[in-house]
């Protein structure tokens, strides 16, 4: 067994990004689900951000990652508000039923 | 080393089974759990490689928030007993295999990104390097967070504050029949308009508010 190195971390972080990409696209239920793959995209780019911090010895990366994690929560909130009023004047979340921009 | 390994090993397995099951799993309240698993596990990678504090403010902000968030909303809406209906409806799905490719290409650029870097041999040997010093992370940490940063810190607090009151300012509704108390309508009360002197009339009374 190698080496645990930045690498290993930095294909970890790929592979949960790559999930949450999946996560966005084959979402057919609702849009709640589609926010936790952000909250998962935003993980990943955590794990990049704290390995790089960590092997390469520069605590800029651990600062950053906490503001990440600020910027997060702020969108989980908004997104979660957004979708509550949407709920309440539609009645429904589901991503197939959400059209009324005609995109 | 090897409990190093073994460590990361089970951990990383665990995020990216969790990851997966946060977007295939049929049960909203199921994908939220997941994903608090999910976070979890992270944040014993990150307590794992030496950013505790990183880890610690993890498990704090999504465990402890943002999943609840996640949690009172799924079971607010009311949509936790909608089913997942991936392959029920064939002529809508046509945009699975679309995203199957998008996120293979964008993890394939990642691996080569990843794989075709060469290091600098004293890459590693950067003397400033966060353990060097005999302080803990936390401590490091708000040495600089406090000092190099303070503007960004500041900042992401008002991105706090724009968020809270956002959120509050959109989920709020005025209800009809709901008693409110109104301080413009009380305080510009006039004398005039809140007493009136009626001359009484014997054996007739007073009509009163009609």
């Amino acid at each position: 067994m190698t080496e645990i190195g930045l690498g290993h971390y930095l294909t970890l972080g790929a592979v949960i990004f790559s999930i949450g990409i999946i996560g966005i696209f084959l979402n057919r239920k609702n849009i709640i689900v589609i926010l936790m793959s952000i909250e998962l995209i935003l993980l990943a780019v955590n794990i990049n951000l704290v390995a790089f911090s960590i092997f390469l010895g520069d605590l800029a990366g651990q600062v950053f990652t906490l503001f990440i994690l600020t910027v997060a929560a702020a969108e989980a909130a908004i997104g979660l508000a957004i979708i509550v009023v949407y709920y309440r004047n539609s009645g429904t979340i589901r991503v197939e039923e959400i059209d009324k921009l005609k995109g | 080393m090897i409990a190093h390994s073994i460590f990361f090993y089970s951990f990383s397995i665990i995020a990216v089974i969790s990851a997966i099951m946060v977007t295939v799993s049929k049960n909203t309240v199921h994908s939220v759990f997941f994903l608090i698993l999910d976070f979890i596990s992270i944040s014993c990678l990150f307590i794992m490689i030496g950013a505790e504090f990183l880890g610690m403010i993890m498990l704090i902000v999504y465990v402890g928030a943002v999943a609840v968030l996640f949690l009172f909303v799924v079971m607010m809406l009311n949509v936790a007993q909608q089913k997942n209906q991936w392959f029920a409806s064939q002529e809508s799905s046509g945009h699975i295999p679309v995203g199957l490719i998008i996120s293979t290409i964008i993890f394939f650029e990642l691996i080569i990104v990843i794989g075709g870097w060469k290091y600098k041999p004293d890459l590693f040997d950067i003397n400033n390097s966060v353990n060097s010093f005999n302080v803990s992370n936390t401590h490091s940490l708000g040495q600089i967070l406090y000092t190099d940063y303070i503007h960004v810190f500041q900042l992401s607090g008002m991105i706090l504050l724009v968020a809270m009151i956002g959120a509050i300012v959109l989920t709020f509704r005025k209800r009809a029949g709901v008693k409110k108390q109104s301080y413009l309508k009380q305080i510009s009360r006039e004398r005039s308009e809140g007493v009136e002197v009626l001359e009484v009339e014997t054996n007739k009374g007073v009509k009163i508010d009609d």
